[in-house]
């Protein structure tokens, strides 16, 4: 399968990590931004091909995970709703908030709706025209365009049934965020290819050339991830800290210019809470003004705010890259996919997760 | 031949009712046991499922039993839609018990069929399904000997539930079982894996793919007497249903308390297939076969069985996919297509589609 396959081979596979071993002289930790990277490493078991001087971190770039617990029970809130049909992705259906998650509201009779792409949405807004429909839009630029452009679609067609809990995140202030914290043990970057496939990669210069560190745009193909990171190595041993893309294919430096186009129209940037991490300047997007109409936080109000539950989840310094998954005291005991204790538990995409499902004992 | 017209107001007993049409619903009262329901016996099930057994006309079957010892298993069937590509859910509920049965090793010989229907499914939909029960069990060479008729008023159902028991003949030396794995066998694999999960999730959230995906929805009955007539030393069967591939090898794993290792370059996946689980983050290890089995054999007679099942499918897809070997915990190692080793660990709830 072209673009799969290719990144796939074994021979180039183990070529790329011989590069990287021959290249490498001294301890370096890398930070993975995306959840499907993270995935990506633990699914293929990268790491056993890595020499033991580099250290693999995992990032924030869990969709899932960073959506905060009071964006899931304002979600269930209304999901709960007799009147409304809610529509979400898949990866949601699981995600605990603080007391239930949206798979149990809808075994409560909570009409919930798996959905593929946003504009679907819309489609059941007119054909369920005596109902809300109410989609749960969160992600980070990967999802905006799509989720921006079912906004726009439903202004344009002047759909009244249908509104948008909106809960979505910018990859570089996190990156800042983390660079900013005196732990941090972050020395190179893989950005996102996805992220950059919409955004482009201008915006990641200045926070190169600022925190001086390299940031590579990498793919999610075993040899992506490995080529991505034999550049980063080779920035690392050279001293340099710029920003390369190894996932050409997709990426252009200015970006996806129509999609961006679509995100202005629809959103600006706010702050924004990540779940696990607090408040982080400048690093979401809300609606602007003209589609506060379709703010389903505002058709909705959120009845019950609950305090945080208070648990010994370390899902926040994991999605910093303080601490790896099974550094927690709880993995793999009080926490797993079954019952999880923190949202990184949960999705596929979630680096507690992809610690259990493709590494919870020694092959 | 043209049907009688219905009449309404003709007083009970005055005259039979007409001969359901395609175009017909199904009604509340062709549950209830009265003329309606004979009615459906009569043009629906009874032509399709039509063998000396069901002729008898009687509450239940008498059937003649060539063997010491009878294999029993009983399944029920869910699944939307109702008709997909490469099967429905008629064929999926014949061959799903059929292949219970084969991987007890037993022939299967025997089935009942129960059919909860929802008020105002077309009649056309269920004479379909009905027509493709008939041909799966002839392919399987099952009789469907007795059967029950409900029907759950509107909304209360999912259009048809089925429910089919089968009863089979068990090879009087054969025990394929978990226990009977032993370590140095070799693991095989009968066919490419995932193609019945996602052309179901494909037909049901109007996916489309070209070309597009086809169940494998089949029996495997045949396949497995093949193996038993060429005198293979089975140890284990395991068709590879909900959970799929690696959920099945999990098992055997665990039952046997021995170590399994596959390699993913044996496993073949489809390239359509492959392409639906890139695009929606779906791992096809997990993903629902209904016409696949692993066989776990003696090591000596791993070449020949590969060789029978190749010869049998028509293909080179089957193949020994692992081996198994001693170990201090059960588990499952996948040595992957790009050089590294990972372990398969049950999933916990479904895969979803992912995000992003």
């Amino acid at each position: 399968m072209k673009y799969i396959d290719e990144y796939r081979d074994r021979g180039s596979i183990e070529k790329c990590s011989q590069r990287i071993a021959e290249a490498v002289t001294g301890p370096w930790t890398i930070m993975e931004i995306c959840g499907g990277q993270t995935r990506s490493i633990a699914k293929h078991g990268l790491e056993s091909l890595l020499p033991s001087e580099i250290t693999l971190l995992h990032g924030p770039g869990c969709p899932v995970c960073v959506t905060p617990q009071s964006i899931l029970d304002h979600a269930m809130e209304i999901a709960s709703n007799p009147e409304v049909v809610f529509c979400t992705f898949g990866d949601m259906m699981r995600v605990p908030g603080t007391n239930t998650d949206l798979a149990h509201i809808k075994a409560e009779g909570g009409d919930v709706r798996i959905i593929q792409s946003p504009m679907e949405a819309l489609n059941l807004a007119r054909e369920n025209a005596d109902k809300e429909v109410v989609f749960l839009a969160i992600g980070f630029e990967t999802t905006a365009p799509a989720n921006a452009m079912a906004l726009y679609q439903s202004k344009q067609q002047g759909i009244k049934n249908i509104s948008f809990l909106v809960s979505q995140v910018l990859v570089p202030p996190a990156m800042e965020s983390i660079l900013n914290s005196p732990h941090s043990k972050v020395q190179g970057f893989l950005a996102a290819g996805h992220v950059c496939t919409i955004m482009g990669f201008e915006e990641y210069e200045p926070i190169a050339q600022r925190y001086q560190v390299p940031i590579v745009v990498t793919g999610f193909e075993p040899l992506d991830i490995l080529m991505g990171i034999d550049m980063v190595v080779r920035q690392l041993e050279e001293g340099r800290h710029e920003v390369e893309n190894q996932y050409s294919r997709s990426v252009q430096r200015e970006g996806n210019l129509a999609a961006q186009k679509i995100l202005n129209e629809v959103f600006e940037v706010i702050p924004k809470q990540w779940r696990g991490v607090g408040e982080i300047p400048s690093s979401g997007l809300g609606l602007k003004s003209v589609y506060r109409h379709l703010n389903a936080a505002l058709r909705f109000p959120q009845k019950i705010i609950y305090e945080p539950l208070s648990t010994n989840c370390i899902s926040g310094q994991v999605l910093q890259g303080l601490k790896k998954p099974n550094e927690c005291e709880a993995f793999g005991k009080e926490c797993t996919p079954d019952s999880p204790l923190g949202a990184t538990m949960v999705s596929s995409e979630g680096a507690c997760a992809a610690y259990f499902h493709y590494q919870n004992f020694q092959a | 031949m043209k049907p009688p017209p219905q009449n309404s107001d003709s007083t009970p007993g005055e005259s039979c009712p007409a001969p359901l049409a395609s175009d017909d619903k199904i009604l509340l009262a062709h549950g209830g046991g009265g003329r309606l329901m004979h009615q459906l016996i009569e043009s629906i099930f009874r032509p399709a499922f039509q063998n000396p057994e069901l002729e008898t006309h009687h509450d239940g079957a008498v059937l003649d039993f060539p063997s010491d010892k009878l294999v029993m298993t009983t399944d029920s069937y869910v699944v939307q839609p109702l008709i997909f590509p490469g099967g429905d859910i008629g064929s999926l509920a014949v061959n799903g018990t059929v292949n219970d049965l084969a991987m007890c090793g037993a022939r299967p010989l025997y089935l009942s069929v129960g059919f909860i229907l929802e008020e105002g499914l077309p009649v056309s939909t269920l004479r379909t399904i009905a027509n493709s029960m008939k041909i799966s069990a002839q392919e399987s060479g099952v009789h469907i000997v007795t059967g029950d008729t409900k029907v759950v008023a509107k909304g209360n159902g999912d259009g048809i539930f089925l429910n089919t028991t089968g009863v089979g003949a068990a090879h009087p030396f054969l025990r394929s079982h978990p226990d009977q794995i032993q370590p140095g066998d070799a693991i095989l694999i009968s066919g490419d894996i995932a193609r019945h999960g996602i052309a179901v999730l494909a037909a049901r959230e109007n996916l489309e793919f070209d070309p597009p995906l086809q169940s494998d929805c089949a029996s495997l009955s045949s396949l497995v007497q093949k193996l038993i007539k060429a005198k293979i030393q089975i140890r284990c069967l395991r068709d590879l249903t909900r959970g799929g591939l690696a959920t099945g090898l999990i098992e055997m794993a665990g039952s046997s308390k021995l170590k399994f290792t596959i390699d993913e370059n044996r496993i073949v996946v489809h390239e359509p297939v492959q392409g639906a689980c890139e695009l929606l983050g779906f791992d096809p290890l997990y993903i629902a076969n209904e016409g696949c089995f692993v066989v776990v054999v003696a090591p000596d007679d791993a070449k020949r069985a590969v060789e029978i099942l190749r010869k049998e499918q028509n293909s080179s897809v089957p193949d020994i996919i692992g081996k198994v070997e001693k170990a201090t915990s059960p588990h499952v190692v996948l040595k992957t297509s790009v050089g590294s080793t990972r372990v398969l660990d049950m999933l916990s709830g479904d895969q979803l589609p992912r995000i992003c």
